[in-house]
């Protein structure tokens, strides 16, 4: 278990009013602008359990649109997050369900459309405090916090990746902390998301995208 | 250095002569990887966004996304010299209301320990230092001492108002409060953890009944609780009142009270105030 630091009880500094509904909000949304390599364009929030019945009330959606704008929770914009959506040229539309049930009570399914046209769904949990979790990525279960330094790779599943994968952090003395496969059907593709403590830098990533079957490395 | 309890922490600053806020600082530097320069950087950075959000709050008309409060930190401030309590708890009580209402029209606030409890701390630090003459360092030395018991809480209970009621999270709020201003008058480690064990008693078993599940009311009001409730603890503590509960005892009881609360008074807006006639016709139309 991680320690928790004094700013984890002094802090987050955010944009009120919840630390669940709007400080956590941001932070998934952040984290998916991270995942997606090109441009996001279109956006469609699928709010679920407490986020479908309360985000009006809770800036819920303003805290959404604002994270995938690449706002953090102490930005003081996110209260104005829709106009400059709309001079970004992002389009943004809610759905609140209410009849899916979910893990967790706080759910949001972020499908984004990036410049190149391609579709990328992302499901992430508020798990409290500012906390969150994301949950899964284009349909596969994945599981990580963004709290440390992670790199999410998406390869084909054949033998012989994840040794490489490993082999390549290692050649760049990087201490691995956290590291796990997420894959959906044999032979299809898979998700490596590996959690360190050091930052990983720029040639790291390129090594690692050498490899034939990787399909792209991102660092979030 | 770490610690897991108040009594760990009170061995610690016994055995070394230290206050809480340097154990707690030491911790820091042990589990982070950050540099004791660094620490007090970003503690200096919540400092400021804490004076800035009182300062909104007198300053500024700010509306509340519900619309349930606004305006009220300066109405209460506006009475400072004729108040009932006396300017310090005058200011402390305005300052924390005035937190609030940034919160809830999402300006930018500190979490301390959550946003619902958040007006707390700043509302009880900025009056006591204006009216002492306290530095920024100081201050800082004093929110270090609240981390601590803030931690302590954290890791052995819960701060969240959905596991524990209000009394996980303004209790938190009013006893981390209590603990710093104990150290900031010459208190002793012993008597912070007392003074904390205090205001966590007194609000022991207070639920969490939003009203439209809005972090609005009556969370402004209990915020305003909180910071007399501390500077009462600190009080009756500095005048050489023990508590009969040591601390760890104390934070056990107020999350076994959490656990045994029903859901309905547990942030889910289904009961206490949240659910009278008056407060669901005032809720009609919000969202």
């Amino acid at each position: 278990m991680k320690e928790i630091s004094i700013f984890d009880v002094i802090g987050p500094n955010m944009i009120g009013p919840s630390s669940s509904h709007t400080a956590g909000a941001v932070r998934i949304a952040l984290l998916v602008r991270k995942l997606i390599q090109g441009e996001i364009r279109e956006v469609k929030f699928i709010l679920y359990g407490s986020f479908a019945q309360t985000y009006k009330g809770h800036g819920t959606d303003k805290a959404l649109v604002a994270g995938i704008l690449g706002m953090d929770t102490e930005d003081e914009r996110i209260k104005d997050a829709f106009t400059y959506a709309k001079e970004a040229g992002l389009c943004y539309t809610f759905e609140p369900n209410t009849i899916k049930h979910t893990d967790h009570p706080n759910t949001v399914e972020v499908i984004v459309v990036d410049d190149k046209g391609e579709t990328t769904s992302v499901v992430g949990a508020s798990i409290g405090g500012g906390n969150v979790r994301i949950d899964q990525i284009n349909g596969v279960d994945v599981e990580f916090t963004g709290e440390y330094c992670t790199m999410i790779i998406k390869q084909q599943d054949t033998p012989g990746v994840v040794a490489y994968i490993t082999s390549s952090l290692s050649e760049y003395n990087i201490n691995i902390a956290f590291m796990r496969l997420y894959r959906e059907d044999k032979g299809a593709f898979a998700f490596t998301i590996i959690e360190t403590d050091e930052h990983i830098d720029e040639r790291v990533q390129d090594k690692i995208r050498e490899h034939a079957s990787i399909l792209s490395v991102r660092i979030i | 250095m770490n610690f897991q309890t108040a009594e760990e922490l009170l061995s610690l600053c016994e055995a070394q002569h230290i206050p809480i806020s340097k154990a707690m600082l030491e911790r820091e530097k042990t589990i982070s990887h950050m540099n004791e320069e660094e620490i007090l950087k970003a503690m200096h950075h919540a400092y400021d966004i804490m004076k800035n959000a009182v300062s909104r709050a007198l300053n500024e008309d700010l509306v509340s996304m519900g619309g349930l409060i606004g305006g009220e930190a300066k109405k209460v401030y506006a009475r400072k010299d004729k108040s009932a309590c006396g300017p310090l708890v005058s200011k402390a009580i305005s300052y924390a209301m005035g937190v609030l209402e940034v919160n809830t029209s999402m300006g930018l606030i500190v979490a301390a320990p959550t946003a619902g409890s958040s007006g707390v701390i700043p509302g009880v630090f900025r009056a006591i230092q204006e009216e002492n003459d306290f530095s920024d360092e100081q201050m800082i030395g004093a929110l270090l001492n609240a981390g601590a018991i803030g931690y302590i809480i954290t890791r052995n209970a819960t701060v969240s108002g959905a596991e524990g009621g209000c009394q996980a999270e303004v209790g938190a709020a009013s006893a981390m409060a209590a603990s710093a201003v104990c150290e900031l008058l010459g208190g002793t480690p012993r008597q912070c953890l007392d003074a904390a064990s205090t205001a966590l008693a007194n609000i022991l078993g207070l639920v969490c009944d939003p009203v439209g599940g809005l972090v609005e009311a009556p969370c402004q009001n209990r915020n305003a609780m909180g910071a007399s409730n501390a500077l009462i603890s600190a009080e009756i503590t500095l005048a050489g009142i023990k508590h009969l509960v040591p601390f760890d005892e104390t934070v056990e009881a107020m999350y076994k009270v959490g656990r045994s609360m029903p859901f309905e008074l547990r942030e889910t807006a289904l009961g206490g105030l949240a659910a009278t006639k008056s407060a669901c016709q005032r809720c009609q139309g919000i969202f």
